[in-house]
C-alpha cells in the first residue's frame, strides 16, 4: 500500500500533497491532503487517501477533494474531509455530514484560575457529573414532551433552550449560525429520529464525547487571545464536544436510505454506496438539507444546555453567581455539517455546497458571517485533543478561504482502534495515571471508556494544529490543558 | 448456524457474518453487532420484539435491518441475544428478536453503534459449500 501511493502523491508545496485527477478513472478535481512528512508516513497506510479520491467523484464538485491533517479513514468519506459542490446542479451527500450532525465543540471561559479551583477540583468534576446527564441510557432532565416542543428546538437551536431559561442570550451570538442555522424543517424528519430525540436532549453521549476542565497552558497569541476572553495562563476554562445524540444518527440513517435509492435513478457513477448523493437542488437534496439542520440545531439546543448545568456546577462548588465567575461563552463550532456557502472558486463568486465532515470552519477577520466581536480577529477555531493532553483556540485565517473553503481541521484524529486501545492498555489503571498526572476523570463506562479514549488512541493534537496553523489553515492562540474530565 | 468475526477499524468496526443461508448470515450480522457492544452470554431472553426492514437489495436490506435493531436499543433501551428470521427475501425480512433491557454493569455494556453504513457493503452466496457471507462496517 505505502509504495502505491510514494508513486501517485505529488507534493505541492511544504504542507500540501496532491492525488492527482488521472490516479482514478472519475475523478473530477484532483485530491489536496495538508500534511507534513511525519504524518503523510502515517496516513499512507490506511485507507484514507483512496477515500479522498472517490469523493472527486462526486458530481459539481469544484476544485479539489480536501483532506485536513487529522483524516484518518471513515465510512465513505474519511474523517477530516471537506468537499464543495456547486449548490446549482452538484450534489449533496449525507455521508460527507456523517451520522453525529453537527458534532461539534463549545468554549467557555472564566475568571477562575487554576490556583484557585486545585482545592475544590475534585467536588467540580463530581458536581459536573451529577448535573450533566452523560453515557449510554441517560435521559435529559428537561422537559420536552410534546412534538410540538421538538419542533421548536429543530427550528430555533439554542434560542429554545435559552428561552427555557439554560443561559443567556450572549451564549447565542457567539455560536456558529448564530445557535440555530435557518432553513430547518421539522417536516422533513421521521417519527424515529424524533423518538430517539426527545428523551436524549441535554446528554452528553459517550465514546469521544466529553465535558472538560481545563487550565490555559500557553498564550500564542495575547492580542488575540484578550479578544477572545483568554488573558492569562493558569486561567480556568471549559470545553464541550458533542453532537446531536440518537437524533442525528437517525436523520442521516433516514436520509442514506432514501438518497441512496435516489442516486440510482440520477445514474450517478460513484466507488463506494456510502458516497450516495442527489442534486442540492432535488426534492430528495432539499428535504436532507431541511432534516439536517434540525439536527444541527438540536446539537446547539444540546451543548447550550450542557453550558447551563455547567454553569450550576461552578456556581454550587464556588459559592457565586455563574456572572461574578466571568463564565462566559467564547465560540461554539460544528465540524460534521454541510452548508450553503458563497466562496471564489479560480476567480469566481460561486454558491457552494459545503461538506465538512471532521473539520471546522475557519473564517478570517472581516467574515459577515462571524460575531461582530471578533471581526477584527477572525472566528475562533475549537480543537479538542485527547483527555490526557491539551485542547486548542485557534481563529480563521484568509489563507483557508484560498485553500480549503474556509475549513481547518477538528481534533486529534484516532490511531488505533478501540480494541486496539484496549489491548495496549490492559492492566494499566487509566484513572490513577491520570490522577497522577493532576487529572480527574469521572467515566460511566469505567475502564473501557479511557482506554478507548486514552491518549495512545490519538494523533497529537498539537501536530496536526503545527500543520494547520503552518499551512495558513487558522492561527494558533492558546493551549490548554484538562484538569478534569467527565465522559459517558 | 452459522458464524461471526468483527474487525476493528480505527473509528468503526466491520463484521463479517457467515451461514448456510441468507437468514443465518443475517442473524449472525446481528449477533455480531450486539456481542461488540455487550457480553452475550449475560444476556437472557426475557423480551422478544417483531421487526420488519426493507431495502431496494439485500445488502441494504442488512443495512435496514441492523438499524432497526440500532433504533430499538436506542429507544427502548433493548440488547438481544437470539433471532427467529420468520420471512425473507431480497428486499423485506420479518423476525423476532430475544432480549432484555441494558444492564451497564451485569451485561458488561462496551459502546453503542450511531448506525450500519453502506460503506464494503457485501452479502453474497459464495458457494453451496461455504455458504453465505455478508460483511457490513458500523459506525461507532
Amino acid at each position: 500500500m505505502t509504495s502505491k501511493w510514494e508513486k501517485v502523491l505529488r507534493r505541492i508545496d511544504d504542507y500540501r500533497w496532491e492525488i492527482p485527477m488521472d490516479y482514478k478513472e472519475g475523478m473530477l478535481v484532483p485530491g489536496i491532503v495538508y500534511a507534513d512528512d511525519k504524518m503523510i508516513k502515517k496516513i499512507k497506510e490506511d485507507q484514507s487517501l483512496e477515500q479522498v479520491a472517490n469523493v472527486a467523484f462526486l458530481p459539481g464538485i469544484v476544485y479539489a477533494s480536501l483532506a485536513m491533517p487529522d483524516i484518518h479513514w471513515g465510512y465513505g468519506f474519511p474523517v477530516g474531509g471537506v468537499a464543495a459542490t456547486r449548490a446549482d446542479d452538484g450534489v449533496i451527500s449525507p455521508g460527507g455530514v456523517g451520522f453525529d450532525i453537527n458534532c461539534g465543540v463549545r468554549f467557555l471561559r472564566t475568571d477562575l484560575t487554576e490556583a484557585e479551583v486545585k482545592s475544590r477540583l475534585e467536588r467540580l468534576v463530581e458536581t459536573l457529573y451529577l448535573n450533566i446527564p452523560t453515557g449510554v441510557g441517560s435521559k435529559g432532565k428537561i422537559p420536552v414532551k410534546r412534538d410540538r416542543d421538538l419542533d421548536e428546538v429543530m427550528t430555533t437551536g439554542a434560542h429554545w433552550a435559552v428561552a427555557m431559561g439554560f443561559g443567556d442570550p450572549e451564549d447565542t451570538l457567539a455560536t456558529e449560525e448564530g445557535g440555530a442555522i435557518a432553513g430547518a424543517d421539522p417536516r422533513a424528519v421521521g417519527q424515529k429520529a424524533r423518538e430517539r430525540g426527545l428523551p436524549q436532549l441535554g446528554t452528553l453521549g459517550s465514546g469521544n464525547h466529553f465535558l472538560e476542565v481545563e487550565a490555559v497552558d500557553e498564550i500564542f497569541d495575547p492580542a488575540v487571545a484578550s479578544v477572545l476572553g483568554i488573558d492569562q495562563v493558569g486561567q480556568v476554562t471549559v470545553m464541550m464536544h458533542c453532537g446531536s445524540r440518537g437524533f442525528g444518527h437517525q436523520v442521516c440513517t433516514d436520509y442514506l436510505k432514501i438518497v441512496e435509492a435516489a442516486s440510482k435513478e440520477y445514474e450517478f457513477l460513484l466507488p463506494d454506496r456510502q458516497l450516495a448523493s442527489v442534486p442540492v437542488n432535488s426534492p430528495e437534496g432539499k428535504e436532507y438539507l431541511g432534516a439536517m439542520r434540525c439536527a444541527a440545531n438540536f446539537a446547539w439546543a444540546n451543548r447550550q444546555c450542557i453550558t447551563h448545568w455547567t454553569r450550576e456546577s461552578f456556581q454550587q462548588v464556588f459559592d457565586k453567581s455563574w456572572r461574578e465567575l466571568g463564565i462566559r461563552q467564547v465560540y461554539d463550532v460544528a465540524h460534521n455539517i454541510a452548508k450553503i456557502e458563497r466562496h471564489k472558486v479560480g476567480g469566481k463568486d460561486m454558491e457552494l455546497c459545503v461538506h465538512r465532515k471532521g473539520a471546522t470552519r475557519s473564517f478570517p477577520a472581516g467574515s459577515g458571517a462571524i460575531p461582530a466581536k471578533y471581526r477584527d480577529v477572525g472566528q475562533p477555531v475549537l480543537v479538542p485533543g485527547d483527555m490526557g493532553r491539551y485542547s486548542f483556540l485557534a481563529v480563521g485565517s484568509g489563507m483557508a478561504m484560498e485553500g480549503s473553503f474556509g475549513s481547518t481541521c477538528h481534533g486529534a484524529g484516532r490511531t488505533e482502534s478501540r480494541g486496539g486501545a484496549k489491548r495496549l492498555l490492559k492492566g494499566r489503571d487509566i484513572q490513577q495515571e491520570l490522577r497522577e498526572q493532576g487529572i480527574i476523570v469521572r467515566a460511566h463506562g469505567g475502564w473501557a471508556s479511557l482506554a478507548e479514549e486514552a491518549p495512545v488512541a490519538y494523533k497529537d493534537v498539537a501536530d496536526v494544529v503545527e500543520v494547520c496553523h503552518n499551512a495558513g489553515l487558522c492561527k494558533k492562540v492558546a493551549r490548554m490543558r484538562p484538569l478534569g474530565v467527565i465522559k459517558g | 448456524m452459522g458464524s461471526f468475526q468483527i474487525l476493528e477499524h480505527t473509528g468503526e468496526i466491520g463484521i463479517l457474518a457467515y451461514g448456510n443461508t441468507a437468514v443465518q448470515a443475517f442473524s449472525q450480522a446481528a449477533r455480531g453487532m450486539f456481542s461488540f457492544m455487550i457480553d452475550l452470554d449475560a444476556v437472557e431472553e426475557h423480551e422478544v420484539r417483531h421487526v420488519e426492514a426493507e431495502g431496494p437489495d439485500i445488502e441494504a436490506l442488512l443495512v435496514a435491518w441492523l438499524n432497526e435493531l440500532i433504533y430499538l436499543f436506542d429507544v427502548e433501551g433493548l440488547v438481544f441475544k437470539s433471532f427467529h428470521v420468520q420471512e425473507m427475501d431480497d428486499t423485506h425480512l420479518k423476525a423476532l428478536c430475544y432480549g432484555e433491557r441494558l444492564d451497564v454493569e451485569r451485561h458488561r455494556f462496551s459502546i453503542g453503534p450511531k448506525a450500519a453504513t453502506y460503506h464494503m457493503l457485501e452479502v453474497k452466496k459464495e458457494s453451496e459449500a461455504s455458504g453465505w457471507r455478508a460483511r457490513v462496517i458500523l459506525d461507532i
